[in-house]
């Protein structure tokens, strides 16, 4: 690296605090990135990147922190997940079937950060419409996880936000807003070693995200570290009267909360994430994480989620339920690609058939079926039920302790195109993830060890409605007892 | 629930996917992998448990004002339509 892209090493929090001293520029900084994000194409990391947009606003940013008037993520260059829409520059999904779409607004949590200084690279690459967890689906091919082990194999991110945790891995982005809907932020963040912040539902404002399963997704960040998260959720959260599930509560200060004391914490453990498939090392990192907390002055509780082997089941009736529905509006008609057909109706099934993926066929059609009349009791209303008695397993824990702490991800990052894995392999990958979404709690993911073939592995945090200030708190001591640094060897730079 | 071809061609109409015949068994297969394995929520005793059907628990979504907040810009609505005629997005026929 040359001593300007040792600027990317910086995190978010030193890359704003050296700016403000004037210790080199905006325009110096987003060079640094933009330089890198070139040598680095063979990570799949960004579909679109945005340098002529990245350079105007950083000498924009530079002429802000010149005259005094720096906002608080000026010149911080950022990521962002293709799902969210960005006014006049291409976003896509990572879907064929939206074409070359270039939306006409911006996405209000994007717009957040823009207001807040901050400095746009690029678009990252993601599953397709955020359905999946290897972001293999994608429409613009795999991204691929800096991470390898000595094999050298080339792995999965995870996903679906992989395009964003490989770039914030990789230095290729100084932070990066994801999405999660099952995980989509917390397991790629575990396999490349960064942090993954999803917030509560209602917390960051769906407006202009891609919709996949509305009641189930939820915007937040994927950074290098604890602190650099905090600081990305104050800029993206807050009340929004263009989302109906947005939620008008206060947005405490997310930074101020890192006060590094846990003493009397209760640590909820809960006993049926403990499963016999769970590789030594996971478990090793989990037990070795209750230790951390234990020592930093915190009271371990086991407590019960005994509903917790529904949620996936639970998770994939409502998930392509709502995304069905969701996806009805990609009809060759207003956007995006179309096919000519027939009839009307030959122009829409050609259209969809064209443009969307298999993994996407397959959940539109269970979301139909589970739809469908005569089933929907079965499946759908069921499954609602069940999404009922997993929040309440969650309301009855939160009586016996504050947070709870379990594995991110049932394991590290696999290779591409392993065909070993079943379909449903795939989606036990959110086997520990998806109970926060079906709940709506903010959990939180921390890099905490490697496995033994150097890859790193998370440790996740869950916590209660709206308190993501406890589980970052908290999150910021397991960090630091964690003493996780490890960086990906550069083996891609061209 | 095993899935049939038959079940899987009407699904991929009700959803506006031209399937290919070609990918039809696979489907089946796929399909019925799926529902087999959210079968077991049938084990789970939801009497008298109503639906959680939001994330934000059961309070009510906020409403407002029934107006106009909006619009008024027709060259941006329609600036990605595929096929566009004048102001309108342009589909093929559908009255006879």
């Amino acid at each position: 690296m040359s001593d300007l892209t040792l600027l990317t090493l910086l995190t978010l929090a030193q890359a704003r605090d050296g700016l403000r001293a004037k210790d080199f520029t905006a325009r110096e900084l987003a060079s640094a990135y933009l330089t890198r994000i070139d040598q680095s194409a063979t990570l799949n990391a960004y579909i679109l990147p945005t340098p002529e947009i990245a350079l105007a606003t950083a000498d924009a940013a530079d002429a802000r922190i010149a005259a005094g008037d720096a906002r608080p993520l000026e010149g911080v260059p950022i990521g962002v997940k293709d799902l969210f829409c960005t006014k006049g520059v291409r976003t896509t999904a990572a879907s064929k079937i939206l074409g070359d779409f270039t939306p006409s607004y911006e996405s209000t949590v994007t717009e957040r950060i823009w207001q807040a200084g901050g400095v746009l690279l690029g678009k990252l690459n993601n599953d397709e419409f955020a359905m999946g967890s290897s972001n293999e689906t994608s429409a613009f091919g795999a991204t691929i996880n800096p991470w390898r082990a000595k094999d050298e194999k080339p792995l999965v991110p995870g996903g679906s936000s992989g395009g964003a945790a490989a770039a914030v891995a990789a230095r290729l982005a100084c932070a990066a807003t994801a999405t999660d809907t099952g995980g989509s932020i917390r397991q790629p963040a575990a396999f490349t070693g960064t942090v993954g912040l999803k917030p509560s539902n209602g917390r960051c404002s769906r407006w202009g995200i891609v919709a996949f399963a509305s009641s189930l997704d939820q915007a937040g960040p994927i950074t290098r570290n604890v602190r650099d998260a905090a600081i990305m959720l104050q800029h993206m959260a807050g009340f929004d009267a263009k989302d109906s599930t947005s939620r008008d509560l206060p947005v405490p200060d997310y930074e101020a909360a890192l006060s590094g004391d846990i003493r009397g914490l209760r640590v909820g453990i809960p006993k049926e994430y403990r499963t016999d498939a769970m590789p030594a090392a996971i478990d090793a990192l989990w037990t070795q994480g209750i230790d951390w907390l234990k020592d930093a002055g915190a009271e371990p509780v086991e407590i019960s989620l005994p509903h917790t082997q529904y949620a996936l089941p639970a998770y994939y009736i409502i998930a392509p339920a709502e995304a069905s529905s969701n996806l009805a509006r990609y009809d060759g008609v207003r956007y995006g690609m179309r096919v000519a057909g027939k009839d009307i109706d030959d122009m829409y099934a050609k259209t969809r058939a064209a443009g969307f993926g298999d993994e996407v066929v397959r959940r539109v059609m269970i979301g139909t079926y589970v739809l469908s009349a005569g089933y929907y009791d079965a499946y759908y209303v069921k499954a609602l039920k069940v999404r009922r008695l997993i929040a309440e397993d969650f309301t009855r824990a939160f009586t016996k302790c504050d947070v709870l702490l379990a594995p991110t991800a049932p394991s590290a990052a696999f290779a591409i195109g392993d065909t070993e894995k079943s379909l449903l392999d795939m989606y036990g990958n959110d086997v520990f993830t998806v109970p926060a979404n079906l709940a709506g709690l903010p959990a939180v993911s921390v890099p905490a060890g490697l496995d033994e073939n150097g890859l790193p592995l998370g440790l996740q945090l869950i916590g209660q409605a709206f308190d993501e200030a406890q589980i970052l708190r908290v999150g910021a001591v397991l960090e630091q007892a964690a003493a996780f640094n490890t960086q990906p060897q550069d083996w891609w730079s061209a | 629930m095993a899935v049939d071809e038959k079940l899987v061609r009407r699904v991929a109409t009700l959803a506006r996917i031209a399937v290919a015949e070609e990918d039809v068994p696979r489907l089946a297969i796929e399909l019925s992998a799926i529902l087999g394995f959210v079968e077991q929520l049938s084990e789970v005793d939801t009497q008298g448990v109503a639906p959680l059907t939001s994330a934000t628990g059961d309070t009510a979504l906020r409403t407002r004002e029934d107006v106009i907040t909006d619009g008024g810009y027709p060259q941006e609505v329609l600036a990605n339509a595929p096929v566009r005629d004048d102001d309108y997005f342009a589909v093929p026929k559908v009255i006879e």
